[in-house]
C-alpha cells in the first residue's frame, strides 16, 4: 500500500486525477499523521473535517469528469496568519485567541478554489515576529530534525516554523508561509525543504494578518521545486481588494520548469561572505556554484555593497510598520479585552495590549513607535528608507550582469530551542542573508543543499529579478536535481 | 558617531522615562520590572541600527514603493466588492468582546 504521507503535491494531484487513489484516502492519511504528531506542536488547531470535505468534493468532481484544479485532492497546512472563515485565526497571539473571521483570505480561497483542503492552522512566531518559532503564545514548535547524538528539541526556524516542521515531518505535503524578512526561506533551510517568496504583490495580502505591509508576501513551502511552482500558481493572482496587488497574469511556472541553464549567468555576491558564517555553509555555496555550472550556467562575481546595512534598516522599517499595523488591537473590535475594575477607555487599551502581546511583539512595537516619533523620524525611519533604496539599486546593478543570484539562505544551521533567547540581536542575525531580497521586493527561494556534519539540513538561496519567479525556480530545480537531497528526519514524535 | 546621530539633537539611547513614555504612546501598560528589562534591550537594538548613520544618503530618495505599481481607482459603485462593503453589521460585530444594540461596547467615556 502506498504511504500517502511520503507523496508531494504533484504526486498527489496526478495520482488523484489518474485514479490511482482517492483524495479521501490521502486526506485520511494526513489527518492521522497530523493527529499523531502533537509533540511537534506544529498546528494550533487541526481541521480534519475541512480536509475530508475538500477531498470528497474532489473525488465527486472526478466521478463526474470535471476539472480537479491545480491542487485537486491535495491537503495542506495553512499558516495561522491567514484569515479562514469560521476557523480560529490567531497569528499565534493571545490577543487574537478565539478570533473566528467572518471572511476568507484571498490566498486561502484561491487554494480551496484550486481543489486543496485544509489540515489545520499552523503555528508560527507571534505576528510572524521571530526566527525560531519561540514567540508563539501557543508554545514552541519543534523541528522534526535532531542534531546527531543529541536529544535537544531543535528550532524549525521562523516565523513559518509550523509550516516548515509539518512539511519536513511529512504530516503535510505542503503549507503556506509568509515572508517579511526571511520567514519562508530561513525555516525552509532549517528543515531541508523548499520555499519561495514571490515578487512583492504576486500574492494578495487581503486577509493576511499584517506585520510590515511593504514587505509581507505569502508563498508556498513544500518538499520540491515542482511542488512550489504548482502551489504558487494556485496562490498568486491579481486581487482588487489589495492595493499593492500586481495586475499581471500568473505565468504557468510548472509547465515552463527547466533545469537547463545554458546561457544564464549566476551572480555570486562577495558581500555575503560574512564573518560568523559556518564553514559548512560556505562549502555548500561552492557546491551550489558547481551544480549550476554543471547545468550550463556561467558564474560571475557581483557586488551588493549595502548588504551589511540591510538588516539594521529592516529592523527600523519592519517595527515601524508593525507599530502602525498592530494599533488595531484595541480590545474593542475583536480579540482579547482586559478591562480592569473602574478603568476608562485608554486604560483598557493599555491593559489589553499588555496582556495580549508577547515580549518580542512589545519590543518591536516600542522600537517602531520610537523611530516614528517626532524628532527621530528622519534620523531613523527616513534614513532606513533611503538605505532601502540603495539596497534595491544594488540588486538592479547586479542584475545587469547576471540573471539570478546564488547565496546561502542562513549563516548557520538550526540551533536548539532556547539557545538564542538571551539576546534579540543574535536572533535577528539569522535573517542577514534573507532580508536584502525582502527589502527589494524580489522573488527568492531556498532549496535544500546538503546535510552538515551534525546531521542538520542546509539550504541555498536563489534571488531573481522582479517578476522572474521562473528564473528562480529553474535554478532551484537545477540544484535540486544535482544535490539529490533525500534525507528525512528520523521519526521520534 | 554617524550622520544619523549628528542629524538629531539628542543622543540615540533611551532612558527609563523615555521607554515609559513610548510604552504609553503605544498604549502598552508596563510595570517596573518589564521597563527595567526593556531599557537595555531597546538600547542594544538602537546602538546596532546606529551604523546606518555611516551611509552617505545625500541625494537618495527614500523608498516609497518597492515594486513600481500604479494605484488603481475602482469603479464608483456602491458595494462593488461584497466582502468590503456595507450591510454586514452582524459580521463586523461578530468577534467584538462586547457588542450592544448593534454597536461596539466600550467603557463610559463621558461622565
Amino acid at each position: 500500500m502506498t504511504d500517502f504521507t511520503q507523496l508531494g503535491v504533484k504526486q498527489i494531484r496526478d495520482g488523484v486525477a489518474g485514479g490511482d487513489f482517492t483524495a479521501r484516502e490521502v486526506a485520511e492519511s494526513f489527518n492521522a499523521a497530523v493527529a499523531a504528531a502533537a509533540e511537534l506542536n506544529a498546528f494550533i488547531v487541526t481541521t480534519p473535517d475541512h480536509a475530508l470535505a475538500a477531498a470528497d468534493a474532489t473525488d465527486a468532481k472526478r466521478a463526474k469528469g470535471e476539472d480537479l484544479g491545480k491542487m485537486g485532492g491535495v491537503p495542506i497546512g495553512m499558516k495561522d496568519l491567514f484569515a479562514t472563515k469560521g476557523v480560529q485565526t490567531t497569528a499565534a497571539s493571545h490577543i487574537l485567541e478565539g478570533f473566528k473571521p467572518e471572511y476568507e483570505s484571498t490566498v486561502s480561497q484561491n487554494l480551496w478554489d484550486a481543489g486543496a483542503g485544509m489540515l489545520g492552522k499552523l503555528n508560527l512566531d507571534q505576528f510572524a515576529m521571530g526566527s525560531s518559532n519561540e514567540t508563539s503564545y501557543f508554545g514552541n514548535v519543534s523541528s522534526p530534525w535532531k542534531k546527531d547524538g543529541t536529544n535537544a528539541a531543535m528550532s524549525p526556524g521562523g516565523s513559518s516554523g509550523g509550516s516548515s516542521s509539518a512539511v519536513a515531518a511529512r504530516i503535510a505535503p505542503a503549507a503556506t508561509g509568509t515572508d517579511t524578512g526571511g520567514s519562508i526561506r530561513q525555516p525552509a533551510a532549517f528543515t531541508g525543504i523548499c520555499g519561495i517568496k514571490p515578487t512583492y504583490g504576486r500574492c494578495s495580502r487581503w486577509g493576511v494578518v499584517a506585520f510590515a505591509s511593504s514587505l509581507d508576501q505569502a508563498g508556498p513551502m513544500a518538499r520540491s521545486v515542482e511542488d512550489c511552482a504548482i502551489m504558487l500558481e494556485a496562490m498568486a493572482g491579481f486581487d482588487p481588494k489589495d492595493a499593492t496587488s500586481l495586475q499581471m497574469d500568473v505565468p504557468n511556472w510548472e509547465a515552463a520548469l527547466s533545469a537547463d541553464l545554458k546561457g544564464k549567468k549566476i551572480g555570486i555576491p562577495k558581500e555575503y561572505r560574512m564573518d560568523g558564517t559556518d564553514q559548512a555553509i560556505l562549502d555548500s555555496w561552492e557546491q551550489g556554484k558547481a551544480m549550476l555550472r554543471d547545468a550550463g550556467a556561467e558564474i560571475v562575481d557581483v557586488s551588493l555593497p549595502h548588504t551589511k546595512y540591510a538588516l539594521p534598516a529592516y529592523y527600523i522599517i519592519a517595527p515601524a510598520e508593525a507599530s502602525s499595523n498592530l494599533a488595531r488591537y484595541d480590545g474593542v473590535r475583536y480579540g482579547l479585552r482586559d478591562l480592569p475594575e473602574g478603568a476608562g477607555l485608554q486604560d483598557m487599551y493599555a491593559a489589553t495590549r499588555a496582556a495580549g502581546f508577547g515580549d518580542e511583539v512589545k519590543r518591536r512595537v516600542l522600537i517602531g513607535t520610537y523611530v516614528l516619533s517626532a524628532g527621530f523620524y528622519d534620523a531613523y525611519y527616513t534614513q532606513a528608507q533611503k538605505i532601502r533604496t540603495l539596497v534595491a539599486q544594488d540588486f538592479e546593478k547586479a542584475f545587469e550582469q547576471c540573471d539570478v543570484i546564488l547565496a546561502p539562505t542562513t549563516p548557520t544551521a538550526s540551533f536548539p530551542l532556547g539557545s538564542l533567547n538571551d539576546d534579540p540581536l543574535t536572533m535577528y542575525l539569522n535573517d542577514v542573508f534573507a532580508v536584502p531580497a525582502s527589502l527589494a521586493g524580489l522573488p527568492a527561494m531556498s532549496v535544500p543543499a546538503t546535510i552538515n556534519e551534525d546531521g542538520l539540513p542546509l539550504g541555498l538561496q536563489i534571488v531573481g529579478k522582479p517578476f522572474d519567479e521562473q528564473g528562480v525556480l529553474n535554478a532551484g530545480l537545477a540544484i535540486q536535481q544535482r544535490a539529490g537531497f533525500e534525507a528525512q528526519p528520523e521519526k521520534w514524535w | 558617531m554617524g550622520a544619523a546621530r549628528a542629524a538629531s539633537a539628542q543622543p540615540m539611547s533611551v532612558t527609563r522615562e523615555e521607554v515609559a513614555k513610548i510604552a504609553s504612546l503605544a498604549r502598552i501598560k508596563m510595570g517596573d520590572e518589564e521597563l527595567d528589562r526593556m531599557v537595555p534591550e531597546l538600547n542594544n537594538i538602537l546602538d546596532w541600527v546606529e551604523q546606518l548613520g555611516e551611509v552617505d544618503t545625500s541625494g537618495v530618495e527614500p523608498m516609497t514603493a518597492v515594486i513600481p505599481n500604479t494605484l488603481r481607482l475602482r469603479d464608483d459603485v456602491v458595494d462593488a466588492i461584497p466582502e468590503t462593503s456595507g450591510g454586514r453589521r452582524e459580521d463586523v460585530l461578530a468577534n467584538a468582546p462586547v457588542a450592544e444594540h448593534g454597536f461596539f461596547g466600550v467603557p463610559k467615556v463621558i461622565e
